[in-house]
């Protein structure tokens, strides 16, 4: 009887348990409930008309994105999102010879790669002026193109004491200057080491002025500043009201090391530090500074008035100034709001010293007074944009949305899904004194499921937001190569790019025009080749050296006409030369091989595209 | 007059005739005509193709080529040429640029002298000896095209057949669709043979009036 009861008892248990399982398990949400969160669609009709370039039109926005860790630059054309071409910056990039013959070669010195962050067009007056876009990467270096003709001309560094060149590169409104600051402090000059026990007192961060040539564009060192070991994100510099200054955001204030996810993460606000960049020329040009690492370093405990700290929550990523200039967004990544600081409280503040301490004796300025609006726009604000109106945009990396709000009345006035985690975005012309409006990327780190998937490597997704009217519109995904940070928006007229080298202006030393000089000659051991390159022969058709040579070839393309590029492919000897038409590039090499080894044409060049080719003769030796 | 004795007479005494005014002037334009020929080009040949829509063009004067686009079209054209074996578009291919503009200076200078000192006879020299030279620039144009398309080089990387490029009109030849019309300066020659042709013809009209004992007077 009782055994009968307790199986009961079990089965009516068990069965129980099931039913409440089963009931459980479909009660348990699979999916989201309501709408599809946090994905955009988009209106067919209007994204479509909105994003057609009909063929043989032409887009009305250049887009130049960072490559990130590819090292180059990405060009789109914004409204059709389509990727025009690449410019290689810091990698070499053999579909455009980049990095094989000598003079790019020198350029990237004996690195193979550098992580590129942050592009910025050169400015006039606050306005993009069409002539240079800079580009810094993580190792110290800044690279100026050239949009003539869309080529790297200089890079410069790695800068001296400056690790991790992260908050780069920001230009001033007159391209005075392009700013670097450090993300890794270190004990300075580099090479110098310290326990890292002494991270907080002896390891430094750097905040690094490189002077621009207003003429030629070319870069040099200009000024550094010793900050204390904070970890220094991004910039913008002031304009208009604000101009003559130039604010970073950094995080790790706490001057951690170990674990900085925590560590890092532990104060409530860090802070952004404004930087009187005249007032710090001034003081230069009187004499102040110390020599550190071969560069003139300022201390703002020696040299006081240039750099003051603004308390922003809560690690700050982002740091953004209102075309106007009046306002200063500081945007917390680990925080629910955005910040807006007003410059002339700031001024104010400063004259008045409403100062709550110091850093390493740079003044702490009081939040309070210096705060104009603390906005709600969402979760894990970053950076923001500006539209032409006084609205502002700012990108949620964990909403993973945008938020648009209006300066002066701090309302939120729309939201955006974007797909997904955004991290940066842009608008047209929207880090200037003039933006245009009309268009808005958002540059999201993470792109699963919004394309035909190709493996575990993943394209990064790029979102065409219209921002023309009050509702936010989404039109387009475009997907891109990894991994922009950043982009910049001009208009497509301010550019007016050169599609030939005119033979006047090739005044490179063993440029040749005719092929009876084409040819080879030998002095003190080496050997010189001139080589012309025209529709569809290359010439001399047999290049005969001996083995241990050094050989210089020099190739010019003497078209004149668009779109008529010749390469110079070496196979056995590992070179491809692409010469643009009117361009004259050289390759130096020891011709260690012994042998017959054909060179040809790469570049498709014409019908008899085949035909161009010859044989370089390697005589061994005796 | 019925007689041709008498016809020739007529003729030989008008012609010992100076020139009237209305002649003269007709001349002096004619050379001012002659003269602009040095500053327009002659003819124009313009060529389109899919990978060429805005046009390669070609403005031939009488003692160079000027290609469009800077000179580059010239250059183009002759490298796009060099496939299917054609000769080179340069001025040692061309002694048409040497005499061209020697006798069109001759004639103008004719003209001039005709204007100035001339008896009718000058007239008539001037206006048969330009429509001579019309005549065989015209042929020696057309000739000049037909020896360039039809001696093409048999080590051609492209062959052709022989053709004969336009010299008039439009037409079509491989990928290229080619309009060959006259230019300024082909047109101010026309219009100097018109008005030579217009004061002899008046000329002429006015050895038919005059009367045979008129003109024996007035020589």
């Amino acid at each position: 009887m009782n055994h009968r009861k307790n199986v009961l008892i079990a089965a009516a248990l068990l069965v129980s348990i099931a039913v409440i399982g089963i009931v459980a398990g479909r009660c348990a949400p699979s999916a989201p409930k309501g709408r599809r969160g946090g994905v955009g669609v988009s209106d067919l009709a209007v994204a479509s008309q909105a994003v057609y370039v009909p063929p043989g039109d032409l887009d009305t926005y250049y887009l130049f994105a960072s490559g990130g860790h590819s090292g180059q630059i990405y060009i789109y054309g914004i409204p059709s999102m389509r990727h025009l071409g690449t410019i290689p910056v810091f990698t070499p990039y053999p579909a455009t010879g980049y990095g094989f013959d000598d003079d790019s070669k020198a350029m990237l010195g004996n690195m193979s790669w550098g992580d590129v962050h942050h592009p910025a067009l050169s400015e006039t007056n606050g306005d993009y002026d069409g002539r240079w876009l800079f580009v810094n990467e993580m190792g110290g270096r800044i690279a100026r193109i050239d949009l003539r003709d869309f080529k790297v001309k200089q890079i410069f560094g790695p800068m001296a004491n400056v690790s991790g060149n992260h908050a780069s590169a920001f230009v001033t409104p007159n391209s005075d200057y392009v700013f670097g600051a450090s993300r890794f402090s270190i004990p300075v000059a580099k090479g110098t080491v310290a326990p890292i026990e002494q991270y907080a007192t002896v390891y430094k961060g750097i905040i690094s002025a490189v002077k621009i040539d207003k003429a030629t564009g070319t870069m040099s060192q200009g000024f550094q500043i010793l900050m204390p070991p904070f970890d220094f994100d991004l910039a913008d510099a002031g304009k208009q009201a604000s101009d003559g200054w130039v604010f970073f955001s950094s995080y790790n204030t706490e001057r951690a090391t170990g674990k900085l996810e925590t560590t890092a993460s532990q104060r409530d606000r860090d802070y952004i530090a404004a930087v009187n960049w005249k007032a710090a020329e001034a003081a230069l040009a009187k004499g102040a500074g110390d020599v550190i690492g071969g560069v003139k370093v300022l201390d703002p405990k020696k040299v006081p008035g240039i750099v003051y700290l603004m308390p922003c929550g809560k690690s700050p990523h982002g740091v953004d100034v209102s075309p106007d200039g009046k306002y200063i967004i500081g945007s917390g990544k680990l925080q629910g709001v955005t910040t807006a600081f007003n410059f002339e409280k700031l001024q104010t503040a400063i004259n008045a010293k409403n100062f709550t301490g110091d850093e390493d004796g740079i003044p702490v300025v009081k939040y309070e007074a210096i705060k104009d609006a603390e906005v709600p726009v969402g979760l894990g604000p970053l950076h923001t944009q500006f539209g032409p109106d006084g609205y502002a945009y700012t990108s949620l990396f964990v909403d993973s949305a945008i938020a648009k709000w209006k300066l002066g009345t701090w309302q939120v006035v729309d939201k955006i899904p974007m797909s997904y985690s955004i991290g940066h975005l842009t608008a047209a012309e929207g880090d200037t004194v003039s933006p245009d409006g009309k268009y808005l990327v958002g540059l999201n780190k993470l792109s699963h499921g919004r394309h035909l998937s190709v493996g575990p490597s993943q394209p990064e997704s790029s979102q065409l937001v219209d921002i023309s009217e009050e509702k936010m519109k989404l039109l387009m995904d475009a997907f891109t190569e990894p991994e922009p940070h950043y982009a910049q928006i001009i208009k497509a007229d301010k550019i007016k790019p050169i599609e030939v080298y005119p033979k006047e202006e090739n005044k490179h030393p063993l440029a040749i025009w005719d092929v009876k000089d084409a040819g080879i000659t030998r002095q003190g051991g080496k050997a010189l080749v001139k080589v012309v390159l025209v529709r569809s022969t290359i010439t001399p058709t047999v290049i005969e050296v001996n083995q241990g040579e050094t050989v210089t070839i020099a190739l010019t393309n003497i078209e004149q006409t668009t779109d008529e590029l010749h390469g110079f492919g070496l196979l056995d000897y590992n070179f491809n030369i692409v010469v643009d038409p009117g361009e004259t590039k050289t390759v130096t090499f020891v011709a260690s091989k012994p042998g017959v080894f054909p060179y040809y044409c790469t570049n498709f060049c014409s019908a008899l595209h085949q035909e161009m080719q010859g044989y370089l003769i390697v005589k061994p030796k005796a | 007059m019925s007689t041709i004795p008498a016809m020739f007479e007529r003729t030989t005494r008008y012609l010992e005739l100076p020139l009237n005014t209305r002649s003269r002037v007709l001349l002096f334009i004619a050379a001012l005509l002659l003269g602009t020929t040095f500053l327009f080009p002659l003819w124009n040949m313009t060529m389109f193709a899919p990978q060429y829509p805005n046009g390669l063009r070609l403005d031939i004067y009488g003692f160079k080529f000027v290609g469009g686009n800077n000179g580059q079209d010239a250059k183009e054209i002759n490298l796009l040429n060099h496939y299917i074996g054609m000769r080179e578009l340069t001025a040692e291919n061309f002694t048409e640029f040497k005499w061209i503009p020697f006798v069109i200076g001759a004639m103008a200078l004719l003209c001039l002298r005709a204007a100035f000192i001339g008896k009718n006879s000058y007239l008539v020299d001037v206006t048969v000896l330009y429509g001579y030279f019309a005549v065989f620039s015209l042929w020696s144009f057309g000739h000049k095209l037909y020896t360039y398309g039809h001696e093409l080089s048999p080590t051609a990387a492209v062959k052709v057949q022989p053709f004969m490029p336009p010299m008039f009109g439009y037409q079509k030849i491989a990928n290229f669709e080619i309009y060959s019309y006259p230019a300024a300066a082909s047109y101010a020659m026309a219009a100097a043979m018109l008005i030579l042709l217009v004061a002899l013809g008046w000329n002429i009209r006015e050895v038919r009036r005059l009367s045979l004992t008129e003109l024996r007077d007035l020589t």
